[in-house]
């Protein structure tokens, strides 16, 4: 089956190419249908591949000539390993639930199978991001996922915070890509490959388990000392990792991204674009394994994105924004886990955070759809009038907080033993910190929106069955999707390190008074927010209490205005300064040649009157002068 | 015979010629010089045609065209004469000044 694999990306471009050529004269139902009935079965050729590969193990990459040039020649292909059999499930499932759930949250758009169109090609290029067999080739998918989520982001371009928001996801990542891309190019230099398997062999024998670079004509490039390059090629993977994993402090995109259709938040927070960049870390781990720099600044710049964006989530009004910053800490939670050498607790906490940060933002888009605004504080009330999307959010926001026996307990329970297993108290402390954040802001989302006393005119109900069936399976998921890595039976441990591949450690095991302590901290965090929101509304009486660092959270520690002042404001000044000199100077010296041919001829028209026989005596002159300097200088130029 | 004589019998026939194409101020009188100018050209032809290392036809066959040409140029030139005639009533050279800006 295993071999069959790159039909799963192949099905979402199909129906990308059908609705292209036809979507406008598709009706809505057949066109959503088509869509998700695509995802559902790449999802169970998904499942089948996963199956295969948990039986035989990874298959070799399949691959094809693309081009030669001199002795280099460049490949594309396939290949199933462990860890993409794994995303290829979550992906296609939470495509799928997605793709169902907009059904009803998009009805009546106009530009609707223009919505699926670029839904379907968002899925692809992270199925083809996925099976990528080599660097090359996972560059174009990333670049292809940027693209899509620019399109869609930007979904309402009308709506000039969408187009500027879609417009700031494309550049703020680009940074990033840029990264990446010299990362490749010194890796090729390097191994002469962009293979993912070329690029390592054993090191020492010692060390079994960590890889080094295979270096093609056995010598590092610009006669860098081998850990040095080691260091400083993972460094330059990583940052295109921070900038599609929207970490600090490239983070500042994603929260803006939330200006996009609900739907199109949760495929990019739950499934198709941050998950790249946790993804492209996870799949460059031997690398990063090797150089202990880049992998403490992995740890570190995932701690502090996670504390940074959690602390900010404490204070948000929108609730799509508060899930947003709550992404981003858990994307930063899953640094870490990379970081601190927690290869499959990282992996675990993505698929688990899939499944529950999916499912809160398709109940949010829920409320939303219900009461037309994203005003937590215009909210309230629904556990009545919404019992369905209430218990779906409760059982996300519990496996968000992490407490047992929700998914996010066990995933989250891992990372944070790892890190005070390794040594990293420091990051624990964050990660910590962060997790009591976490469960505060996400109960005070839930009491705010869920309890009190129902605020609006509106009448709020529940969305068709499009809209509640992904709800309860994602539900369903984020409950008991945990117990696919319990410490008593790490099942997607060992599915992950079959084989002991090359340059990938084994988490250290989970310890019972670790696991109290992030317990209780998860608790404290949900009675903190019940104390503050669930009885009474006294937020503002907190918020006073707090002072500075409750105008530091609300307004995102300012980190926008800083880029505003620091980056963006000089890079335009310089701009405007350049645009002058090329319009004024540069331009002006083309325009003053043209000026001069122009003004020249005017002039010298008058020379001309149109007497035939006046020419005919100038150019009778003008032959004689030519023959005499030809006599002159003894023969023709 | 020599050459010499015929060579400059040619210079002195395209010398009128070119003097009274640049000078006269009658469109007639302006196209029969050209026409001395052409002839003077075709004893240049003929003279070298017989005068030369190796004498052959070459040159006799070119002042035929030469010939022709020069009849088809008159006919159009006499044409566009009456043409312009008929416009402006006047055959000066000055005249015929809008080929021009």
């Amino acid at each position: 089956m295993a071999n069959e694999a790159w039909l799963i990306p192949a099905i979402p471009l199909l129906v990308y190419v059908i609705l292209l050529v036809a979507g406008r004269r598709i009706s809505e139902p057949v066109v959503a249908g088509i869509s998700v009935s695509a995802v559902l079965l790449a999802f169970l050729l998904a499942i089948a591949v996963l199956a295969d590969v948990a039986v035989n193990g990874p298959t070799a990459p399949t691959t094809y000539a693309w081009l030669d040039f001199g002795a280099h020649s460049l490949t594309v292909g396939y290949e199933v390993t462990m860890l993409n059999a794994l995303m290829l499930v979550v992906v296609t499932l939470v495509s799928a639930l997605v793709l169902l759930f907009s059904r009803s949250y998009m009805k009546g758009d106009e530009r609707f199978s223009r919505f699926y169109q670029y839904l379907n090609l968002f899925v692809f290029s992270m199925l083809g991001l996925v099976i990528s067999p080599n660097l090359l080739q996972f560059y174009i998918f990333w670049e292809l996922v940027g693209v899509c989520s620019y399109l869609l982001v930007g979904f309402w371009y009308y709506k000039p915070e969408a187009a500027a928001a879609a417009k700031k996801a494309f550049i703020v990542t680009r940074i990033g890509d840029v990264g990446l891309f010299i990362g490749i190019i010194l890796l090729y230099i390097a191994t002469g490959t962009f293979d993912f398997n070329g690029l390592y062999t054993a090191g020492g024998a010692a060390f079994s388990q960590v890889a080094t670079l295979a270096y093609h004509g056995a010598s590092v490039p610009f006669g860098m000392s081998s850990s040095g390059f080691i260091t400083l090629t993972a460094l330059l993977v990583f940052i295109g990792a921070v900038g599609k994993s929207a970490q600090f402090p490239l983070h500042v995109w994603l929260p803006d991204a939330m200006e996009g259709p609900t739907p199109v938040s949760a495929l990019i927070h739950a499934a198709t674009m941050v998950a790249a960049g946790v993804y492209l870390v996870a799949r460059m781990q031997p690398l990063f394994a090797a150089s202990p720099v880049a992998s403490e600044t992995v740890a570190v710049i995932g701690g502090i994105t996670a504390l940074l964006a959690a602390s900010i989530g404490l204070t948000q009004r929108d609730i799509k924004r508060v899930i947003a910053y709550s992404t981003v800490s858990q994307l930063g939670y899953m640094m870490m886990a990379l970081g601190v050498g927690a290869y499959t607790a990282g992996i675990f906490h993505l698929m688990t955070h899939a499944f529950f940060k999916a499912l809160l933002f398709l109940t949010a888009g829920s409320v939303i759809h219900a009461l037309d605004t994203q005003d937590l504080f215009s909210m309230g009330g629904l556990r009545k009038k919404m019992p369905i999307t209430h218990i779906a959010f409760l059982a996300g926001a519990l496996a968000l907080a992490g407490v047992p026996p929700f998914a996010g307990f066990w995933s989250k329970d891992e990372i944070l033993s790892a890190a005070f297993q390794s040594g990293h108290y420091v990051l624990y402390a964050m990660g910590l910190l962060a997790a009591f954040f976490t469960a505060f802001y996400i109960f005070r989302v839930y009491f705010l929106v869920f309890w009190g006393e129902a605020k609006g005119e509106k009448h709020a109900h529940e969305g068709g069955s499009a809209m509640v069936i992904p709800l309860l399976v994602l539900g369903a998921l984020a409950t008991l999707s945990g117990f696919l890595n319990t410490p008593f039976d790490p099942f997607v441990t060992r599915f992950l390190t079959y084989g002991h591949p090359l340059g990938i450690g084994i988490d250290p095991p989970a310890s019972l008074p670790l696991i109290l302590v992030s317990v209780i901290i998860a608790l404290l965090g949900i009675w903190l927010a019940y104390s503050v929101y669930g009885r009474a509304n006294r937020g503002a009486e907190l918020a006073k209490r707090m002072g500075v660092l409750y105008t530091l959270s609300y307004n995102k520690f300012y980190i926008d205005e800083i880029y505003h002042y620091l980056i963006v404001t000089p890079i335009f000044t310089i701009a405007r300064a350049i645009a002058f000199i090329d319009r004024f100077i540069i331009d002006g010296i083309v325009r003053m040649l043209g000026e001069l041919g122009y003004t020249g001829g005017v002039t010298l028209k008058y020379a001309n009157t149109g007497q035939v026989q006046t020419y005919g005596v100038l150019t009778l002159f003008g032959l004689v002068a030519l023959v005499a300097i030809a006599l002159g200088i003894g023969g023709v130029l | 015979m020599a050459l010499q004589p015929f060579l400059a019998l040619g210079v002195i026939l395209f010398g009128i010629g070119l003097y009274g194409a640049l000078t006269k101020r009658n469109l007639i009188i302006v196209l029969i010089s050209i026409e001395m100018m052409l002839n003077a050209s075709n004893i240049n032809l003929i003279a070298f045609s017989h005068f030369a290392v190796t004498p052959n036809a070459n040159g006799q066959v070119f002042a035929l065209f030469n010939i022709a040409i020069a009849a088809a140029e008159v006919a159009v030139g006499l044409a566009i004469l009456l043409a312009f005639f008929r416009l402006r009533n006047s055959a000066d050279v000055r005249d015929v000044n809008t080929m021009k800006w």
